[in-house]
């Protein structure tokens, strides 16, 4: 069982996702360069945070041109689980993994703080531990985080229940205070916090037992028993 | 932007010939007061840089602890106060850039900043307003994208710094001992130029630093990528992992001129360059502009035949632009060539050590009467009072800031901003504490006293979170040096520290000095900074929830010493009065005592007594645990004062404890055992702030007004300005 974390230029989080699921987690995973081909033998795909290509023109969009794409659309299609976190998310946006975009916040700055979200679907590979509206302390730290949909895309998502998760706090401004979605077939989960910062005891000032439930979803979805 | 008349003849003397315009260009890059320390060098001598865990090596531009298990820690301070004064944006993210620079330059991973700011009354000076928005800005865009949390700081706003800037930024790295870089090379080697391309900002800049802010000298502050910094770091470890790297440098003050010749000069080698091969941002540069810009994020490397191409492909790899400049030779000199032509030929060793200066010094007159002054009428209503304080731009939460500030990217950030000195989590199991701390308005009343005292609130910040103090860094920033009586306030400052470092055994691992900082009104008050480090070997003590009927206990005695205290000056505009001064043998002793009760885990919470003094401080607990606390100042350990005097005097070597009831007999016999001033004054309940005597409430505050006034004061100022 292994997962690749996509590194782009200007990713930042790459290393931190690594060790939470390496050393936390005990999962297999490898840093993959964006120019490189994805490995053969992979079972899940992690796009970690950070400014890849320092957010020139907008938050993600060069890094979503990058070769590696290519494969993570491929591999997306074929139902693999994929985890977009931050600027991971903000990439799979631009990328049409995911529907929406992510917006500047309404305070217009940079942002990092704990906040709490709640699980409003719990059938991905990366909810499947928690309970149906869980709430989880997690960190944020982001610019443009602020999800925005048409009326339209935010009526789809409710349907079809691609609403991960949502703020219990207005942080941002964000469309019915979307913190995470999901594509519609929901393999493909793109959030905001940052579950990597909020797994761990010593470094989470709440509560970390919830966010850890993000990586233990993935390792029941590939089948690892903990 | 020259020589003076003794340095041109000194260097002619050297040279054996008249120097060219070029060769000029270049020493007095180097020979500026930025870059070459000539009139704080012979001074700074004194302060002592030996330790256990001191590592030194030829070259390094930051200090280097060994912090066990083959681990060491770097760390380094910078300012940029003029090109900040002038472009805040862009001044301050240049300085966050190049203090990183330096702990890369040791071979190091940047892991933590924390930066001291400073500007004018930021309640009425609009300007101010805008230099501090801006240059926050500056610090999260840049710091935010590099993925290096910001974990701390201090801010702090007085008229001195009017039209002005003070914007310093310390680094913390981290490394394998193994990996540090031994900076040796050897004749045939490769110099290569790495990163950002050479262009016309920055030109001059360290000149434009070693001289009075005049004109805005835009052209003198540099253009910051933070996404070129971030590949640079990328490439650079790399480079290391693959040891491709056998020297190198940051290009900071004085540009190519400087970074050369101090290699060159520290090697004991000599350095042949040709400046058609530099990558520039621009076509047409003249030599003497690609020699002194100080264009960021660019790193020298020094590699040799077999690494060069291992080297090459990282950088294609990061599409990091380089360029092969130079060649090491066996003589001593530096060799600047346009294509074939040599164009400035000097020996790299006179270069690099600039004629040091005997500057005069003689006591300020206005400090012969400045701690004289008249007591202010004991306010009416000191509730209202301590609201005040508590909404004081210098006392209010900086939460406005620090959120800007990614301050947990790195998954290191044990203690957080907003609690008294930030800790780190090391690869080693151990924990890593810091704080910088200054306070320019004791330090004006008493240069001695209140330096001493900022180095005494940086241990005890440190000593909070349980650990032992294990280095320093300094930086001393004073107006003109050519006034004798500034100079005797920056010679005050170093004696000063040294007496602290040597009574503590904290070793001096790096420092900065900025000379020069005058404003239209004259010089800024004195500023020295100082920045501790401090090692946990087991747990650090994260603050734990307060909860009624849990005990507050105070260290130290409080005494008449309101001089230069936010009360005086904010409250009643009084300069003047006794500057707090640090008795260090009490001072060890009880932050010996602070370290044993947080090892027996009977501290709660351990929290600084300092700005703002009691009254505020025990405010602060209480906002951040939304409680309320009744203290009875009667029982204070404290010299004869009035209620005011009691609630606001600042004091060192004051501690406040939170302990649970059923401690108390133990943590008071511990603290009578080692001989420790100190007392039990209150108890956490409910929601009110109360300080009475006997009966009396002498002040009284809601918590949730208390928190209103704290949390929002400052953000409140720049959010709509």
């Amino acid at each position: 069982m292994k997962v690749a974390i996509i590194v782009f230029p200007g990713s930042n989080c790459d290393r931190d996702m690594h060790h939470v699921l390496t050393d936390v987690f005990h999962l297999e995973s490898q840093l993959v360069w964006h120019t490189d081909e994805l490995p053969k033998n992979v079972d899940a795909i992690v796009l970690p945070g950070g400014f890849s290509y320092g957010d020139r023109l907008r938050a993600g969009v060069i890094a979503a041109h990058s070769p590696v794409i290519k494969d993570v659309k491929k591999m997306a299609e074929k139902g693999m689980p994929v985890l977009g976190v931050c600027n991971g998310f903000q990439i799979l946006v631009e990328s049409g993994l995911l529907p929406g975009a992510l917006l500047k916040n309404t305070s217009l700055n940079f942002m990092c703080k704990w906040t709490e979200i709640i699980v409003k679907n719990n059938k991905t590979p990366f909810t499947n531990k928690f309970k149906l509206n869980q709430r989880i302390p997690i960190a944020i730290a982001n610019g443009e985080g602020r999800y925005y949909a048409d009326a339209k895309t935010l009526a789809l998502l409710k349907k079809n229940n691609q609403i991960v998760f949502t703020y219990a706090e207005k942080v941002n401004g964000a469309s019915l205070d979307i913190a995470g979605i999901s594509n519609k077939a929901g393999n493909v989960v793109g959030m905001m916090p940052h579950p990597e910062r909020s797994a761990e005891q010593i470094i989470n000032p709440n509560d970390s037992k919830p966010a850890s439930l993000i990586f233990e979803s993935l390792l029941s979805t590939l089948g690892v028993t903990a | 932007m020259s020589l003076t008349p003794q340095e041109s003849e000194y260097l002619e003397k050297k040279i054996g010939r008249k120097p060219n315009s070029l060769e000029l260009q270049i020493v007095a890059a180097e020979w500026s007061e930025h870059c070459s320390y000539k009139s704080s060098k012979k001074h700074l001598r004194i302060l002592p840089k030996e330790g256990k865990r001191v590592i030194s090596g030829p070259g390094y531009d930051s200090g280097v602890l060994d912090v066990g298990d083959g681990y060491v820690v770097t760390v380094h301070i910078e300012s940029h106060n003029h090109p900040s004064a002038v472009e805040p944006y862009g001044g301050a993210a240049t300085g966050v850039g190049g203090v990183i620079r330096d702990i890369l330059s040791a071979g190091t991973r940047p892991i933590a900043l924390l930066d001291g700011l400073r500007f004018g009354d930021i309640e009425k000076d609009h300007h101010a307003q805008w230099l501090f928005k801006n240059a926050v800005r500056g610090i999260a865009d840049y710091g935010n994208c590099l993925g290096i949390p910001t974990i701390g700081g201090e801010i702090e706003f007085d008229k001195c710094f009017t039209n002005y800037a003070l914007v310093d930024v310390a680094s913390i790295g981290f490394g394998k001992k193994e990996n540090l870089i031994r900076n040796k090379a050897e004749k045939g080697d490769y110099v290569v130029l790495i990163g950002g391309s050479t262009g016309r900002d920055g030109v001059g800049g360290s000149q434009f630093a070693s001289d009075k802010l005049e004109a805005e000298n835009r052209s003198a502050v540099q253009i910051p990528d933070p996404f070129i910094e971030k590949l640079v770091i990328e490439v650079i470890l790399e480079a290391r992992n693959q040891k491709c790297i056998k020297a190198m440098k940051d290009l900071g003050g004085g540009g190519l001129s400087c970074a050369i010749s101090e290699t060159a000069d520290a090697l004991g080698v000599g350095i042949e360059l040709d400046l058609s091969l530099v990558h520039t941002r621009e076509q047409n540069m003249s030599p003497s502009e690609i020699m002194i810009s100080e264009s960021q994020e660019r790193m020298l490397v020094i590699t040799d035949l077999k690494k060069l191409d291992t080297l090459k492909k990282i950088c294609d790899k990061f599409r990091v632009p380089y360029s092969v400049i130079g060649r090491i030779n066996s003589d001593t000199l530096m060799e600047v060539k346009l294509d074939k032509n040599t164009v400035a030929k000097l020996p790299s060793q006179i270069v690099a050590n600039a004629p040091l200066l005997d500057r005069p010094s003689s006591k300020p007159k206005y400090l012969s009467d400045i701690e004289q002054v008249k007591k202010p009428k004991v306010p009416q209503d000191l509730s209202q009072t301590l609201l005040r304080m508590l909404s004081n731009p210098n006392i209010a939460s900086k939460q406005w800031v620090y959120t800007q500030y990614d301050h947990e990217v790195g998954i290191r950030t044990v203690v957080k901003p907003g609690n008294d000195g930030a800790v780190l989590r090391l690869d080693n199991g151990k924990f890593l504490a810091a704080k910088i701390d200054g306070n320019s308005k004791h330090c004006y009343i008493n240069p001695r006293d209140g330096v001493m005292g900022c180095f005494d609130e940086a241990c005890r910040n440190v000593v909070c979170t349980g650990a032992k103090p294990i280095g320093m860094v300094d930086h001393l920033q004073f107006g003109n040096p050519e006034d004798p009586e500034i100079f005797w306030t920056f010679k005050e400052s170093v004696q000063a520290i040294t007496d602290y470092a040597r009574y503590f055994e904290i070793p001096c691992v790096g420092g900065k000095v900025s000379l020069y900082n005058e404003t239209d009104d004259g010089p800024i008050k004195p500023t020295p900074l100082i920045g501790v480090l401090g090692l946990i070997d087991e747990k650090p003590l994260v603050p734990k929830k307060i909860e009624n009927g849990d005990l507050l206990v105070i260290l130290g005695t409080t005494k008449d010493e309101l001089g230069g205290s936010e009360y005086y000056e904010y409250v009643h505009e009084i300069v003047g009065g006794k500057c707090p001064a640090v008795d260090m043998e009490s001072s060890k002793k009880t932050q010996d005592a602070v370290l044993e009760l947080v090892q027996q885990d009977i501290v709660k919470v351990a929290h600084d007594c300092s700005k703002g003094g009691l009254a505020v401080a025990v405010s602060k607990l209480c906002i951040m645990n939304k409680t309320g606390c009744v203290i009875s100042l009667e029982k204070i350990p404290s010299e004869k004062l009035h209620h005011d005097e009691l609630l606001f005097s600042e004091s060192h070597s004051r501690f406040l404890l939170v302990i649970k009831s059923q401690d108390e007999k133990q943590t008071l016999s511990i603290l009578k055992q080692r001989g420790i001033t100190h007392a039990c004054i209150g108890i956490f309940s409910d929601k009110d702030i109360i300080f009475k005597e006997k009966t009396n409430a002498v002040a009284r505050v809601r918590v949730d007004k208390a928190q209103e006034k704290w949390l929002n004061s400052l953000g409140a100022l720049v959010t709509h300005g």
